[in-house]
């Protein structure tokens, strides 16, 4: 363990670009974030936005070519990870950072047993013999709530539902006792029920373990529970940067509220309408570098948002965003909430309504 | 007590209405619809040659009675493999029903033959949930909204391009794109060509399945706001299916909740949401993660153990009993009649009654549904 406190991890400037036959895509285009030890960050976005190709970067799973890390720095403990071989990289991945992907089946391996998955990575990193592996594969899977672990420990993928192979990814991913674990859409590909048990074990063996948790997903819901921080990413860039609970309560980015409202509200009313943000998400490879990426959708457009690239406005010690007019959205924001809480019946939802002008033709 | 089925009342043909107001006619009456897979196994051949010694039967719907009415969104929702998307597809036999009926105005499309139930499809219309998968990318868009109107005959030439340039602008396409293909479009304005196809034939009644499940988030209210602009314009009637519980309470005005084959509970969207009887509803409902931190703070969630069990051959009784925190004995042996609990509110569960609705609150090991199970609207 090298510093005790301060940051895990620090990303600085990060770009990375993909070469394509459309052009040069920048899926990741200068962004910056710090993580705490035992934090849990979610980085939300839709489709596109680069969420997957930060986490890509961060373990150095970009396929070069087409994708290249163009600039930037990524400081785990202190280290730049750009820096590091393919082998000193291979070292960190899977012993100090764990990974858990979306999609449990196709990220282990059909032919092999579930414990010979989960062995091969403590005798690889923590040079455990066979039988140290296997019983640890067999505690890992305890731990992860899979029942009957001794017995079901040599099954294959296959034998196992969607969420029980989530639970083994998982397991995997924390055999070694990770510093950092990043999951991406980790229950996406779930149902409602077996999502709550998954979210649940992150949640537990966080608290358990002291483990920083990256979160990436577009369910806004997934990262409200979940999360101390959360970034909020659009073509490539972080539009919006805050803790959870003022991110929600105060958003100060257009994007953000958009997306805030077009989520079904609990306790919306029948019959109204879903805030909409109108348009399409814009298409990377072709991106005006001199306007705000957002501009074309947004409900505070400006001339000067389709000449100038919006700045990252400091709100306060902890909140960012990316917006010519965000110190505005911001103070807007706190004047809804504040009537919200006033015990206004009027919903976010609704107050907006008029300003919005994205209803659907 | 396995043969009770419907209550009786209904005389001749139509049975009697499940909800809601009174002296309202149903669109579409579900009875006792079943939809059963086989498998196979079981013969002797079977043993013979080590196939599985018990036939395996996917009971994919298994006894389902509802009703739709007119203007309505009925919400279906359930985890996957519970069978919402079987019944959807069952209504329109697009998946053949083994047994009930689905009665269309009084018709029981389940017995038409094939081509008399072509003729219904014209009022029957389906909103697919990939909008990849579900248009033909050799078609143009002019084609595929083109090609019900040329089917039923509605309109050809020149009139039908107009009602094609018509469609796409109702549903929020620019009519220049009229002769592209679908892999121009983004996966929105894809959705919004399915629908356009759809309604092109004027229907009175769109089964939905997972429309906006596969869209991005701030596609899926454009798609949702679309469909109910739809519905007020055209008066449609929607069975809305999702695993989606954020959007279902949204779209829906009464909601259906399925478990392994079973409706386990139907009520008005608010009141499944605010107010759920049946463990496995309040389970789901509980799940759902919700967009506010305060509120997922100080949350009670019940999280249920275990997996949802395999349709094939499912749970004895209630076909929650393994998963349900409240079960006891007698939930393993009786499959719980769909009874009204309050008025127009039905739960699938033996241990609440209309004297004790709620689960909390009764004794334990008490299972008052048995004694005083209230109108029973199906098994």
């Amino acid at each position: 363990m090298s510093s005790q406190n301060g940051n895990l991890l620090s990303v600085k400037d990060l770009r990375t670009y993909f070469e394509t036959e459309d052009g040069t895509v920048r899926a990741v285009d200068g962004i910056s974030f710090d993580l705490e030890r035992g934090e849990t960050l979610g980085i939300v976005g839709e489709s596109g936005s680069g969420k997957s190709v930060t986490n890509l970067s961060v373990m150095r799973l970009i396929p070069e070519p087409p994708g290249r890390i163009v600039s930037g720095e990524i400081i785990f403990h202190g280290q730049d990870i750009l820096t590091l071989s393919p082998e000193e990289m291979r070292q960190i991945r899977g012993k100090q950072i764990g990974m858990i992907f979306q999609d449990p089946m196709t990220s282990l391996n059909p032919f092999m047993r579930i414990s010979k998955q989960l062995m091969e990575i403590t005798q690889l990193h923590l040079g455990y013999d066979k039988d140290q592996a296997y019983r640890h594969a067999i505690k890992m899977l305890d731990t992860v709530g899979i029942p009957d672990a001794e017995a079901r420990v040599d099954s294959y993928p296959h034998e196992f539902s969607g969420g029980m192979r989530q639970r083994v990814m998982i397991a995997m991913a924390l055999s070694c006792e990770p510093e950092l674990l990043i999951a991406d859409e980790p229950t996406t590909a779930l149902d409602v029920t077996i999502q709550a048990q998954i979210l649940e074990l992150i949640k537990n063996l966080k608290r358990d373990t002291g483990t920083s948790v990256i979160l990436i997903t577009h369910d806004l819901g997934v990262v409200a529970g979940m999360s101390d921080h959360i970034i909020v990413m659009y073509a490539g860039k972080v539009f919006e940067q805050s803790p959870t609970r003022e991110l929600f309560a105060q958003p100060g980015n257009p994007y953000t509220k958009g997306l805030l409202k077009s989520v079904p509200d609990p306790a919306h009313e029948h019959g109204r309408e879903l805030y909409q943000i109108p348009g399409l998400p814009p298409d990377v490879a072709h991106l005006p570098p001199n306007q705000c990426p957002f501009a074309e959708r947004c409900y505070r457009v400006e001339d000067i948002c389709r000449r100038e690239f919006p700045p990252f406005v400091k709100l306060n010690d902890e909140h960012f965003s990316l917006c010519h007019f965000a110190g505005e959205v911001y103070a807007q924001s706190r004047v809804e909430s504040d009537a919200k809480t006033a015990g206004a019946n009027r919903r976010v939802a609704g107050t907006e309504a008029s300003t919005g002008g994205g209803t659907q033709r | 007590m396995s043969t009770q089925g419907i209550e009786a009342g209904g005389t001749g043909n139509m049975p009697p209405t499940l909800m809601p107001e009174a002296g309202a006619e149903p669109l579409i009456a579900i009875r006792e619809l079943k939809v059963h897979f086989d498998l196979g196994g079981g013969t002797a051949w079977d043993k013979l040659v080590g196939g599985s010694p018990v036939k395996r039967v996917v009971k994919a719907v298994d006894g389902v009675s509802i009703d739709i009415f007119p203007g309505e969104t009925l919400g279906l929702v359930g985890e996957s493999g519970c069978g919402k998307s079987t019944l959807g597809r069952a209504i329109l036999r697009l998946t053949e029903p083994t047994s009930g009926q689905v009665l269309f105005r009084g018709e029981n499309l389940a017995l038409l033959s094939e081509r008399r139930m072509r003729q219904y499809r014209r009022n029957l219309q389906m909103i697919f949930q990939d909008p990849y998968a579900s248009l033909n990318p050799r078609m143009t868009v002019s084609q595929i909204i083109g090609e019900p109107l040329d089917t039923f005959g509605l309109a050809r030439g020149r009139e039908g391009e107009a009602r094609i340039r018509e469609l796409m602008e109702t549903v929020g396409l620019s009519p220049r794109f009229i002769k592209r293909y679908p892999h121009e479009f983004s996966g929105g304005q894809r959705q919004r060509i399915g629908i356009a196809r759809a309604l092109a034939v004027d229907p009175d009644f769109i089964v939905a399945d997972e429309p906006i499940s596969a869209l991005d988030v701030s596609i899926q209210a454009q798609i949702m706001n679309l469909m109910a602009r739809l519905q007020r314009e055209r008066n449609l009637t929607y069975l809305f299916i999702s695993h989606d519980l954020r959007a279902i309470r949204h779209v829906s005005d009464r909601v259906a909740v399925m478990y392994l084959g079973k409706l386990v509970e139907i009520a008005d969207a608010r009141v499944v949401y605010d107010d759920p009887l049946m463990p496995y509803t309040k389970a789901l409902i509980s799940a759902v993660p919700l967009p506010d931190p305060e509120l997922e703070a100080t949350r009670q969630r019940i999280v249920l153990q275990g997996d949802v069990p395999s349709p094939i051959n499912p749970p004895s009784g209630c076909r929650f009993h393994t998963r349900c925190p409240w079960a006891i004995q007698a939930c393993k042996d009786v499959v719980p009649p769909l009874t009204e609990i309050r008025p127009n509110h039905f739960a699938a569960c033996i241990r609440i009654s209309p004297d004790q609705p709620d689960i909390e609150q009764v004794a334990p090991g008490d299972a008052p549904g048995l004694r005083n199970p209230g109108r029973i609207i199906a098994q």
